[in-house]
C-alpha cells in the first residue's frame, strides 16, 4: 500500500518530466536523422539553455517563459554557426571525424563556461503554483513546461510536413545526393536541421532549468538521458523520441517504489544496450 | 639483416618508450617520475584502444569502462583477499578480457555510430551498477589500507615500484600493438576496417577477429587500472569510469596518427605535455579545456590522419621506419 501511494505520488511527476527529457532528444535524433552525426555538443548546449533562462530571470527580472522563444533563436543560430565551423567539413567523413568534432564544440563550450560561471549550482527560484491529485503535489512549473513541448513538438511536425524548407529537411534525410538532383540546396538544409536540432536542446534546458538546480556540467547527464531516448524511440525519429521521453520518465517515476533510486541508471543503461541490440530501429521503428 | 630491416618499425617506439622511462631515473627526481608515469599510462591506455580503433575501425567511446572494472577487481583481490600486487595485476587484465569477450560477441555487432553509442551505455552502466554494489564499496569504493604498502618497502618505495610496473606495462602495451600489426591476424582487422563485408568474404572470420581485437585492446588497461589505484590508494565510481578519459584517449590516438604503432604513443606524450603546460599556463589557465578543443577541432578538420599518419603519406621513405 505504501508503495502504491509512493507510486502514484512519483509517476506524474515523472511523467511530465518525460515531455521534457523528450523534447530534449528530439533535437538529438532530428540530427541523426537527417544527417548521421551524434552531436556530443549536445549537453553544453541543454546547458546554455539552462543559463539563459537564469539570466533572464534573475538579472533581468522577466518571465522564464518570455525566454523561451530568444533562447529559441539564439539556439538556433548557435546550431548552423556550429554546423559551418566543426561539422561541415567532416560530414562525409568517418564517424569518428564528426564525433570528435562535436565532442571538441562541446569542449570548447565547457571550458568557457567553467571559466565564466565556475561548476558552482545556480538555481531558478521560480514557481507558478501547484495543485493537489490525490496524494501527488503537480507543480505549475512542469504542467507549463509539458505544455511547451506539444507545442513544439507541434510545430516540428507541422514545419516538417507542410513547409518547402520542412519537406526539403525530409528529403535529405531521405536520400541527400537524390535530394541534391531535384534541387534542394542540402548545405542550407544540413545547416537549418543541425540549428533546429540544438534549438531544441536549448529550449529544453531552459525548461529544466525551472526544475532542478544546475552547473555548467549539468548538460552531460540530460544528454545521456537524449541517447537512452533516442534510442528508444528510434534514432532519427523525432515523434518517437517525445515517446521515449515519457517511458523514460515514467521509468523513473515507477522505479523508485520498488527499488533504490540509484538503481535508476543501471536499467536505464541496461536497456538502452539491450534495445540498440535487439531493435536498433528503436520500440516504434519500422523493422529493417 | 633482412630480418632486422623488417622489424625496423618497432625501433623508433621502444627507443622513446625507454627513454621515457629512464629520464626520472637518471634525474632521479620524484617530480618528474609522476609526469613520466601519467605519460607512460596515456601511452599504455591509447596504444590499447589502437588495437581495436586503428586497426579495426571499431569506435570504442567507453574504453576507460576496462580500465575501472580490471581495476576495481584488482584492487578488491588485494584488499579484502590479500592478494599481491602481481597477482592482483594479472587477475585484472584477466576480467577485463573476459568482461571484453562477454560484450564483444554481443556489441560488436552493430556498426559504426551505434557501436560507439553501445560502448558509451557500457561505461554508463558499468559506472552506475559499481555505485550500488556493496561488495565494492558502493559509491565510497574501496580504499587500501596503509599496511598493504609495507610489504613493498614502505609507500615510497612502492611508489617507484609502480613507476617500473607502469613502464612495463606501456612497453608491454606497444609490442603486443606491434605483434597485431604485423601479424596475419592484424592483416585481417585492418581488412575489416577497410570493408567489413568485402573482408568476410575473402576469407576473415570477422565476428571472431573483432572479438579477440576487442579482448586484446582490453587487458593492458585492466592492468593499468590496478596499478594506478593502488598507486592512488583509493577506487571510487566517479575516478574509475570517467566518460571524458575515453574521448582524451580517442583524441591522443587521432592526434598521433590512428591505425599506427608510434602514432598512440606520440599522441599520448603531445597531449599530456600540452595539458601539463595549458593547466600550469596562466594565460590559458582557464580556458585550458577550450583551447585544447580548439586544437582538436583543428586537427579532426584538417589533419584527420594524425602526425604519423601524415608524415607517412608525405614522406614515403619514412613508411619503413614509422609502422
Amino acid at each position: 500500500m505504501q508503495q502504491l501511494n509512493l507510486l502514484l505520488t512519483s509517476l506524474p511527476d515523472g511523467l511530465l518530466l518525460g515531455f521534457v527529457y523528450g523534447l530534449a532528444a528530439m533535437g538529438l535524433t532530428l540530427i541523426w536523422g537527417v544527417m548521421n552525426v551524434i552531436n556530443l555538443s549536445h549537453g553544453p548546449i541543454i546547458t546554455l539553455g539552462m543559463f539563459s533562462t537564469f539570466f533572464i530571470y534573475t538579472r533581468l527580472g522577466l518571465n522564464p517563459y518570455i525566454g523561451v522563444l530568444p533562447i529559441a533563436l539564439v539556439g538556433l543560430l548557435l546550431g548552423i554557426l556550429i554546423y559551418t565551423a566543426a561539422v561541415h567539413r567532416v560530414i562525409n567523413g568517418p564517424h569518428l571525424s564528426s564525433l570528435l568534432a562535436t565532442f571538441s564544440v562541446n569542449m570548447i563550450i565547457i571550458g568557457l563556461g567553467t571559466a565564466a560561471l565556475t561548476t558552482s549550482p545556480y538555481n531558478v527560484d521560480f514557481s507558478a503554483g501547484s495543485f493537489k491529485l490525490g496524494n501527488a503535489t503537480i507543480l505549475g512549473t512542469r504542467i507549463i513546461a509539458a505544455i511547451v513541448t506539444l507545442a513544439f513538438t507541434g510545430g516540428l511536425y507541422l514545419f516538417l510536413y507542410r513547409t518547402r524548407p520542412g519537406k526539403f529537411i525530409r528529403a535529405v534525410a531521405n536520400n541527400r545526393a537524390a535530394a541534391e538532383l531535384m534541387g534542394v540546396p542540402s548545405t542550407r538544409i544540413l545547416a537549418l536541421s543541425f540549428g533546429i536540432g540544438t534549438m531544441l536542446a536549448a529550449v529544453a534546458g531552459g525548461l529544466i532549468a525551472t526544475f532542478f538546480p544546475f552547473s555548467i556540467l549539468s548538460g552531460s547527464g540530460y544528454e545521456l538521458k537524449s541517447f537512452v531516448i533516442g534510442v528508444l524511440g528510434g534514432l532519427g525519429n523525432p515523434i518517437g523520441a517525445l515517446f521515449g521521453g515519457l517511458i523514460l520518465g515514467i521509468l523513473e517515476g515507477i522505479i523508485p517504489a520498488f527499488i533504490e533510486s540509484s538503481w535508476v541508471p543501471v536499467i536505464e543503461f541496461v536497456l538502452f544496450i539491450f534495445i540498440l541490440l535487439v531493435r536498433p530501429s528503436g520500440l516504434f521503428g519500422a523493422k529493417k | 639483416m633482412n630480418a632486422w630491416k623488417k622489424h625496423l618499425g618497432i625501433v623508433l617506439p621502444l627507443l622513446t618508450v625507454t627513454a621515457l622511462a629512464l629520464w626520472p631515473v637518471v634525474t632521479d627526481n620524484p617530480a618528474n617520475r609522476e609526469s613520466v608515469f601519467t605519460i607512460l599510462k596515456a601511452v599504455a591506455l591509447a596504444s590499447s584502444l589502437n588495437i581495436l580503433l586503428g586497426y579495426t575501425g571499431y569506435v570504442s567511446f567507453g574504453h576507460i569502462v576496462f580500465y575501472g572494472f580490471g581495476g576495481y577487481v584488482g584492487i578488491y583481490l588485494l584488499t579484502e583477499k590479500g592478494w599481491s600486487l602481481g597477482e592482483a595485476l594479472l587477475a585484472g587484465g584477466v576480467a577485463s578480457g573476459l568482461l571484453a569477450l562477454l560484450l564483444g560477441s554481443a556489441i560488436l555487432r552493430l556498426r559504426g555510430a551505434y557501436f560507439a553509442l553501445a560502448t558509451i551505455g557500457v561505461n554508463e552502466a558499468m559506472r552506475a551498477f559499481i555505485n550500488n554494489f556493496e561488495l565494492f564499496g558502493g559509491p565510497t569504493g574501496i580504499t587500501l589500507k596503509f599496511s598493504v604498502y609495507k610489504e613493498y618497502g614502505g609507500a615510497a618505495q612502492a611508489l617507484q615500484t609502480a613507476f617500473y610496473i607502469g613502464a612495463g606495462l606501456a612497453l608491454l602495451a606497444l609490442i603486443l600493438s606491434y605483434m597485431v600489426r604485423s601479424s596475419k591476424f592484424g592483416l585481417g582487422l585492418l581488412a575489416i576496417r577497410e570493408n567489413e563485408d568485402a573482408a568476410e568474404v575473402m576469407g576473415v572470420v570477422t565476428p571472431r577477429a573483432k572479438t579477440w581485437a576487442y579482448v586484446l585492446s582490453a587487458i593492458i588497461p585492466g592492468m593499468v587500472g590496478v596499478l594506478f589505484f593502488f598507486k592512488n590508494g583509493n577506487v571510487e565510481p566517479h575516478d574509475a569510469f570517467p566518460l571524458h578519459s575515453s574521448i582524451e584517449l580517442l583524441v591522443m590516438v587521432m592526434l598521433g596518427g590512428q591505425g599506427t604503432v608510434f602514432g598512440p604513443i606520440l599522441g599520448a606524450f603531445a597531449y599530456q605535455g600540452m595539458r601539463g603546460y595549458l593547466v600550469t599556463s596562466p594565460v590559458f589557465k582557464d580556458i585550458q579545456l577550450s583551447v585544447s578543443g580548439v586544437l582538436l577541432l583543428v586537427i579532426v578538420l584538417f589533419i584527420p590522419a594524425g602526425a604519423i599518419g601524415w608524415l607517412r603519406h608525405r614522406i614515403p621513405p619514412l613508411r619503413r621506419l614509422l609502422a
